[in-house]
């Protein structure tokens, strides 16, 4: 486990402390008791402080399920190192349960001899049997005898803190997380600073809600200062990350700012459609937020309108985009093949979650890669490209434009729910590192006396003139057309011919992309290949069995569609394919296909990510069955 | 407009492209009146867009030597928006059917309309499903025998209009394929205003739903089932403009012969400019053979356009924030610096 205690000493109050290297923490509690809101705190803080931080937001569908109630649980889960870390963590060191249906629904994640600080005024008789609980668990010895158990009284304390401001005890009651999460600085020597600034930003015209805030987090610092509960506190010291600017991002943060950036280097106007939808609709939050940089937005009436208003954007020769998630991409389906027959650059983003149908939509999951490969009508191939963690975002966003631009074509994103709402530190890319965008209009005939629409360069992409140019006035759509002269046109050979052509064109960005990267020996025994979201729990475990010796290497792949073009001799050079994905086995079925491997597939369906651990776990039980 | 344009002809907008309509169709009416309000409109050809869905309707686009986008079937208007928004200095068409604007595309449709983006969308209506080749659409009357309904439709009809209207739409008009004087002037008064014009023209389809509108359209008939609509007039029709449209005092509509203690004063006066829409919604209402339909211009009224405020709430914030700078938009936020 990650807590590696590597020094003690003796702190202010005399109390010891602990250096750990890293630590993971879960704030639990009911869906209204604003634990998001404390787990978004310490990572910013933590971030600030230095430290490499990876997070795992995991919260119910529903916004205010029943209170006290299982099934209304909330919670944040950070990982916060002084080393280079990938995942939020497997095992928690640090439970905050601010009420018994958190605990029952958390505790099993608690490793053992991890610290449980529990909220002892919320395990009444009422919130008990919401819980499924007879007795408290908190009185029972045994019960919870593996952990280091903190009862605090935290709704009593925190309405004492905020005595004489004139609030009422629901309001009273609201500041309890900001009593759990002084208490937690206390015990990781956070600087509470960052969070009293956003405190009294946030609360600026309410200063006796701002001022109530501020006494919680003190009192839950002072708490664990004063109390013979906490013995000990830890500290975990900055991460030794590459030199350079750094702030924390969100993966559909940085989706929003990769997209404006890719905007900003075609010099080209962004035009985002899109339909509110978990967990893709910060993106369009982000977006309308940055209207000065040309973005225009527009919240459509459905999933369909939004595609095809992209197609419109993109006819209009806007940079277009839209973003979604499962769902609303099954809507999309039919514009987006609008889309790709009439060559026009767009990109549409997956951010995928739970399913079939509403699924689980809070939850992540890699299950659309198959919708995104296949889920149109006809022969429809278009570039897929997968985002690896939240800040890999930022990048992915700008190179799915730049194919779409380069090959004129729509390409597909896929992000997932783990990555656009984990967090992790960003270093901030200086101006010069960013790679140009091209785009070009034609205002020039390209035919002997006529404009040809599909006249192609030799990379079989066509112009993309925009309407208002003079003279080159031409008609689009989504009936098949004539190659070159884009004239409507059903004959046998030439919708053949059209297919094949457009279909090489997708294959060939294969020659475009960068070749892919493995990390670990050329051959050996085992390749582990992942895609998406999956990359820090994979690239972690890979490690661990490549420092322990294992003939392993880690293959992540980025680019879905088409694949990289040497990704078949890699394969080649192991002996089997291990392929760990949060679905039913689609990666595995196109490298089955692509390149008759017989990939062998670990899955897991649960809206959760995978923990490093389970992966360590099958690889070790594959090298045995290879031996 | 400083620098002076070739002058155009509706010739100039004819694409050479064969037009593979059926003969007679009421469609080939529409084309050459459009082809012909075009050049009127002061505006170069390359800045006209035909944005089109699915059906005979929207072959359209490909006959028009403008830039054309052959839609997929009901979405139309949300492509045109995204047209209009990006380019606001292009003149956005929106050609569309019965089937597709209100079956298929109805959602796109109301929403196009209550933002007011400035498209003209014009509705050819023919109460039948041509392309698909003759089932009922949504403004089939009741009992329409079609392929899909032998035993008569029970599907009861929306009225365009009334759709327009509800979704607060500030140009409503309705004219009809072959009287081309009016079709004319609807389309370009339809062309002139500022935000969604919605123009429903009957159409003759004479291979699947023949003489649907001939009530309306057939000379010695259309005078007695027809009323056109003049901004200021009183509603007076007829073969000898002897008959008039009053509102009762239950604000119903009722037909009334003029002399006899009746006289153009106590008629219904047109007001395309009234605030509220509820008469160019009681005029939507009034249906054959019950009334004489009313043609012409129903709402005209004036209310700034989406396409106009998106645009004006990019140029307020780089105004207000400055043009977007990457390098601040990366800095903001807590930072920190590792050596």
């Amino acid at each position: 486990m990650s807590s590696t205690e590597v020094a003690a000493s003796q702190s202010a109050s005399g109390k010891k402390v602990e250096q750990l290297e890293s630590v993971v923490i879960r704030f639990c509690g009911d869906s209204g008791d604003g634990m998001q809101l404390a787990g978004t705190q310490f990572t910013n803080v933590s971030a600030a402080f230095g430290n490499d931080v990876s997070t795992l937001p995991d919260f119910p569908a529903e916004i205010r399920a029943p209170a006290g109630s299982l099934s209304g649980v909330s919670g944040f889960q950070l990982h916060f190192s002084s080393n280079d870390i990938f995942t939020p963590g497997d095992q928690v060191d640090t439970l905050v349960a601010m009420n018994p249906a958190a605990l029952k629904t958390n505790v099993i994640d608690l490793k053992r001899g991890g610290t449980l600080i529990a909220n002892e005024d919320a395990f009444d008789k009422g919130n008990l049997g919401k819980a499924d609980y007879q007795s408290s668990p908190l009185e029972d010895a045994e019960e919870l005898a593996g952990y280091r158990l903190h009862k605090v009284p935290m709704t009593r304390l925190t309405r004492d803190a905020v005595e004489g401001l004139g609030l009422s005890q629901r309001e009273a009651d609201r500041c309890r997380n900001f009593f759990a999460l002084g208490l937690v600085y206390w015990l990781y020597e956070r600087d509470p600073k960052p969070t009293e600034d956003w405190v009294k930003s946030k609360f600026s015209k309410n200063p006796a809600i701002a001022e109530a805030n501020l006494r919680a987090l003190r009192g839950g610092m002072n708490y664990g200062f004063s109390t013979e509960s906490f013995t000990v506190h830890y500290e975990v010291a900055p991460a030794r990350l590459a030199p350079g600017k750094y702030r924390k991002i969100t993966g559909n943060e940085a989706l929003a700012f990769g997209l404006v950036t890719a905007a900003k280097l075609a010099g080209q106007h962004l035009f985002y459609a899109g339909y509110p939808i978990t967990p893709a609709s910060d993106i369009l939050h982000e977006l309308s937020k940055l209207k000065n940089f040309g973005v225009r937005t527009f919240q459509a009436e459905d999933e369909i309108a939004s595609m095809a208003a992209a197609v419109g954007a993109a006819f209009a020769g806007d940079l277009a985009v839209t973003a979604s998630s499962g769902p609303g991409i099954c809507l999309k389906g039919e514009a987006m093949g609008l889309g790709m027959i009439t060559e026009l650059p767009m990109v549409i983003c997956d951010v995928q979650r739970g399913g079939p149908s509403t699924g689980l939509p809070t939850k992540t999951e890699q299950s659309d890669l198959l919708l995104a490969m296949f889920g149109r009508n006809g022969e429809s191939p278009m570039p897929i490209v997968a985002a690896a963690t939240p800040g890999d975002c930022f990048a992915i966003a700008q190179e799915a434009m730049r194919i779409a631009v380069n090959f004129m074509t729509p390409v597909i994103l896929l992000s997932d729910g783990y990555i656009a709402n984990g967090a992790e530190p960003w270093r901030v890319p200086e101006m010069s590192e960013l790679e140009p965008i091209r785009v070009e209009h034609p205002t020039e005939l390209n035919g002997e006396d006529e404009y040809l629409p599909y006249k192609r360069d030799e990379q079989l992409v066509r112009p993309w003139v925009v309407p208002g140019t003079p003279g080159l006035e031409h008609r689009l759509g989504g009936l098949e057309k004539s190659d070159i002269s884009g004239h409507v046109d059903y004959s046998p050979t030439n919708h053949h011919h059209m297919t094949e052509v457009r279909d090489k064109k997708i294959a060939g960005i294969a020659e475009f992309i960068p070749k892919q990267e493995i990390e670990g020996p050329d051959s050996g025994k085992i390749l582990v290949v992942s895609w998406g979201g999956t990359y820090g729990a994979v690239r972690t475990a890979a490690r661990r069995l490549i420092e322990k010796g294992e003939s392993v290497a880690h293959c992540h792949l980025r680019y879905m569609n088409p694949f990289p073009s040497n990704l078949g001799d890699i394969i080649n050079s192991f002996e089997k394919v291990f392929v760990p994905e949060l679905n039913n086995g689609q990666l595995s079925l196109l490298l089955r296909a692509k390149y008759l491997v017989d990939a062998v597939g670990f899955n897991k369906i649960q809206g959760k990510p995978f923990l490093v651990s389970e992966i360590v776990e099958q690889v070790e039980t594959l090298l045995e069955s290879n031996t | 407009m400083t620098t002076e344009l070739p002058v155009l002809t509706a010739k100039d907008f004819a694409s050479d492209q064969e037009i593979r309509w059926c003969p007679r169709c009421g469609d080939y009416s529409i084309l050459a009146q459009m082809k012909k309000v075009l050049p009127t409109l002061g505006l170069p050809r390359e800045k006209f867009v035909f944005v089109s869905g699915i059906g005979c309707s929207s072959r359209f686009p490909y006959y028009m030597d403008t830039y054309g986008f052959h839609g997929i079937h009901g979405r139309a208007p949300a492509i045109a928006t995204a047209v209009k928004v990006a380019r606001p200095d292009l003149q956005v068409w929106v050609i569309t059917g019965d089937g597709d604007a209100l079956s298929i595309g109805g959602n796109h449709l109301m929403h196009a309309i209550r933002r007011n983006v400035d498209l003209k969308i014009v509705l050819f209506n023919n109460q039948i499903y041509g392309l698909t080749k003759g089932q009922y659409s949504p403004t089939s009357p009741i009992g329409s025998r079609t392929k899909s309904t032998p035993l008569g439709s029970v599907d009861f009809p929306l009225s365009p209009l009334c759709v327009a209207i509800g979704s607060e739409a500030t140009f409503v008009a309705r004219s009809v394929d072959i009287d081309i004087k009016h079709l004319t002037m609807v389309l370009e008064r339809a062309a002139h205003h500022q935000g969604t014009s919605f123009v429903e023209v009957y159409q003759d389809c004479n291979v699947f739903n023949s003489g649907a509108f001939a009530y309306a359209s057939k000379k010695g008939e259309k005078e007695d089932n027809v009323v056109y609509l003049e901004h200021g007039k009183p509603l007076v029709f007829g073969k000898n403009r002897d008959k008039g449209i009053r509102v009762s005092e239950m604000s119903r509509p009722e037909v009334v012969e003029l002399g006899s203690g009746i006289s153009e004063d106590d008629l219904l006066f047109h007001d395309e400019q009234a605030a509220e829409p509820s008469l160019a919604f009681l005029l939507a209402r009034m249906r054959h053979p019950d009334f004489p339909e009313p043609m012409g211009v129903f709402r005209d009224v004036k209310r700034p356009t989406y396409d106009e405020q998106v645009n004006s709430q990019v140029e307020s914030a780089i105004e207000t924030k400055g043009e977007g700078d990457l390098e601040a938009l990366f800095n903001s936020g807590d930072t920190w610096t590792v050596e």
